[in-house]
């Protein structure tokens, strides 16, 4: 079933009635949810995402905007006639009834010509249940079953009614960390096994990535940006973003453009090229994001931070750094165990690669798209730069520096003169 | 040393537990005790503080005295009009009221009332509201007679009359804090459950049965308990109503009847009041366990 956001918007009003100041919870949502894809809805708390997912249900009514599934128009449809299960974060499931009862619960409100023979709903709970393997537990109370269980009884009770949507409100938030990876492969897998449009909710940016066909990711309201997870993690649309998505999330710089170059504090990284539109060869303040793994290690490397420690995590090592350009006080680097840090220095030296850094607007925080290029270009730049004689000459030689690096920039040799 | 830790937190516990257990133990162990003695010594006197002799004679005065076989028809038929009805009618009203917004906080006040207002009071206007005088014939037989009735005196007049008052008085009373209990339950029923039945197209009506009553059953527990043991140990409302001359009102309950066998123009039988104060322990005693049985077994 494909569903078709037109314009979703939902306000409700304040809290403080003379002012009659409304809260715009969802705010102009339109996006195609396509048949049989799993959508993690992704955003910070109170960002609108479980508003989105009771707009879907019917639990909410849309103060403007559309709703289509497939051909429908359900729009102003109740809930209980839009084909839906849905999962609370809580799980909601009768404490006083056995699993079997609360399976059993939605099929037996049905009523004239959709009822059902007591067998035929028998058959049909036992599917839900053996479709999420709780089949031995069927007699039980929520009481007696651990998180995990419960879950699954939940979402066999979402499913037995066969919807033709699936909705997961923070479906692992009350899971330890160990249960909710393995619950989330099995969302993926049931879901794969129905073929049921699925979305769920999550403020948590690894589930979502981990098992979403696409994310949507939401800020006040407003959707940021949506797309198949790498994608969106590797080409960001605004800091935002950038910053919600990746563990450990991305370090943040404050950054310049100047003469087709990046600086970063003091430190020229890398050459920007120039690109459509964008002036870079006047000076423009930017915010810099570098991911973790964005750094590599290099005796000669143009980007210099003050070492605060290492933490060795098996496979690989984060180094712990401080640079004043970082708007966060350390700045966390992924560096494979190949390399060895030298402890015993005050700095470290890093290259940056291109393909992980983004630019963003200082005023918008929008991204700012446009070439950077690779190490052998700022390497080329740094090694001037650093030494004291060249520091002014770097500075107008760093042009033909850079072209050079252009023509060829894998060649470093030939640039480093 | 572990040990003599241990033995000294046992003292400590037992230190702080002593007040309660004294102030227990005087003021409710102590006179149960001395009332469950009493019932068995035969013409107790409190002035000379003598008897004449130990057995259950007390025991069969009291079962063989029309009194209080009338008390106890009285309280019977008290306890089980007013429980179910002033349960069930709480039940109606908080339902109704969780299910507004506008005006409830003012409603819930207004329900709460009657539970701050003295008993006597209360008694005193349901005896205007009632009562066929000379001079006037009370605003409700007005109201029966309007509709094509006749009046009927239901403070003075007959025993299904006054009995009628007197359940409809109970339940007035009674109401204001089983409301309270039950709003409050009702509002403690998580509102993903509601979510969850209304996406699975529940009707409204199996929701009540099958989702809210279930998780508010503990507290209707309470309420009939309780509702229990306050109705057999009736006493003040009856006297709001019908004055202190209970037995030739035919309107005794047991508390009644053990007032009066103490205090009352026939007082001074201090062993017949302790048989009688007794016998309404071990009818409680009965109910509450029955109910609690009831109660455990639905878990």
């Amino acid at each position: 079933m494909e569903i078709v956001l037109k314009n979703l918007t939902m306000k409700f009003p304040g809290r403080d009635r003379k002012k009659k100041e409304e809260v715009v919870a969802v705010n102009d949502f339109t996006f195609t949810i396509p048949d049989g894809e799993l959508i993690g809805l992704l955003g910070p708390s109170g960002c609108g995402k479980s508003t989105t997912l009771n707009l879907i249900s019917g639990l909410l009514k849309p103060t403007e905007g559309k709703i289509f599934f497939g051909k429908d128009d359900v729009t102003n449809l109740a809930p209980e006639h839009r084909g839906i299960g849905l999962v609370f974060q809580n799980y909601a499931l009768y404490p006083h009834l056995t699993v079997r009862q609360n399976i059993l619960f939605p099929l037996e409100n049905r009523k004239g010509k959709d009822r059902l023979s007591k067998e035929q709903m028998r058959k049909m709970a036992d599917e839900a249940a053996h479709l999420v393997q709780i089949d031995q537990l069927m007699d039980r109370r929520p009481a007696e079953l651990s998180g995990g269980q419960q879950q699954r009884v939940a979402i066999a009770r979402a499913l037995v009614k066969q919807p033709r949507v699936l909705l997961l409100d923070e479906p692992l938030s009350n899971l330890d960390a160990r249960l909710r990876l393995q619950t989330r492969d099995e969302i993926r897998r049931i879901q794969r096994e129905t073929g049921i449009t699925t979305i769920f909710v999550t403020h948590d940016q690894d589930e979502a990535m981990s098992i979403s066909d696409r994310i949507v990711v939401m800020k006040e309201g407003v959707v940021q940006q949506t797309g198949k997870p790498q994608e969106v993690y590797d080409s960001p649309a605004n800091l935002f973003v950038a910053k919600f998505l990746g563990t450990p999330p991305i370090n943040e710089f404050e950054g310049r453009l100047r003469d087709g170059w990046l600086f970063i504090g003091e430190n020229r990284v890398l050459r920007v090229q120039g690109e459509s539109g964008q002036r870079t060869d006047a000076q423009q303040q930017v915010w810099v994001g570098v991911r973790p793994e964005g750094f590599l290690l290099r005796e000669d490397g143009p980007f210099v931070c003050d070492l605060g420690g290492v933490e060795v995590m098996g496979r690989d090592i984060s180094v712990l750094s401080r640079n004043r350009a970082s708007v966060n006080p350390t700045v966390r680097s992924i560096i494979s165990t190949e390399s060895r840090v030298d402890t015993s220095r005050p700095t470290v030296r890093f290259a940056l690669r291109p393909e992980k850094v983004f630019l963003f607007d200082k005023k918008t925080e929008a991204r700012i798209r446009c070439g950077l290029l690779g190490e052998a270009a700022s390497c080329a730049a740094d090694s001037f730069h650093n030494r004291p004689e060249n520091a002014h000459a770097a500075k107008m030689e760093s042009p033909d520096a850079a072209d050079a690096a252009h023509a060829e920039p894998t060649d470093r040799q030939e640039v480093r003169r | 040393m572990n040990m003599a830790k241990g033995r000294f937190d046992g003292i400590k516990g037992w230190l702080y537990l002593l007040p309660a257990i004294v102030f227990l133990g005087v003021f409710l162990v102590y006179p149960l005790v001395d009332v469950f003695i009493y019932s068995f010594e035969e013409g107790y006197n409190f002035t000379s503080q003598t008897y004449y002799g130990v057995g259950l004679y007390n025991y069969s005065y009291v079962l063989h005295d029309p009194y209080f076989m009338q008390a106890v028809k009285n309280t019977f038929i008290l306890v089980i009009i007013t429980v179910p009805l002033s349960t069930g009618i709480a039940l109606l009203i908080s339902v109704a009221l969780c299910s507004i917004r506008r005006f409830r906080n003012l409603l819930q006040t207004i329900y709460f009332l009657p539970y701050v207002t003295n008993t006597l009071a209360v008694g005193l206007v349901f005896m205007i509201l009632f009562q066929q005088t000379a001079y006037s014939d009370g605003l409700v037989n007005q109201l029966i007679k309007f509709f094509g009735g006749s009046a009927v005196d239901f403070i003075d007049g007959p025993y299904w009359a006054k009995m009628f008052v007197l359940c409809v008085y109970t339940i007035w009373v009674v109401m204001p804090f089983k409301i309270l209990i039950l709003t409050g339950a009702l509002a403690s029923v998580n509102e993903d459950y509601y979510k969850a039945a209304r996406v699975d197209g529940t009707s409204s009506f199996r929701i009540f049965c099958r989702i809210t009553l279930p998780m508010i059953s503990p507290m209707i527990f309470y309420l009939v308990i309780t509702g229990f043991i306050g109705a057999f140990k009736a006493y003040s409302d009856v006297v709001a109503l019908f004055g202190t001359d209970l037995n030739a009102a035919e309107m005794n309950t047991i508390v009644g009847y053990v007032y009066d066998m103490l205090y009352g123009d026939s007082g001074g039988y201090p062993s017949y009041a302790s048989a009688a104060a007794i016998i309404l322990f071990v009818i409680i005693l009965t109910i509450t366990c029955i109910n609690l049985m009831v109660s455990r077994k639905k878990k």
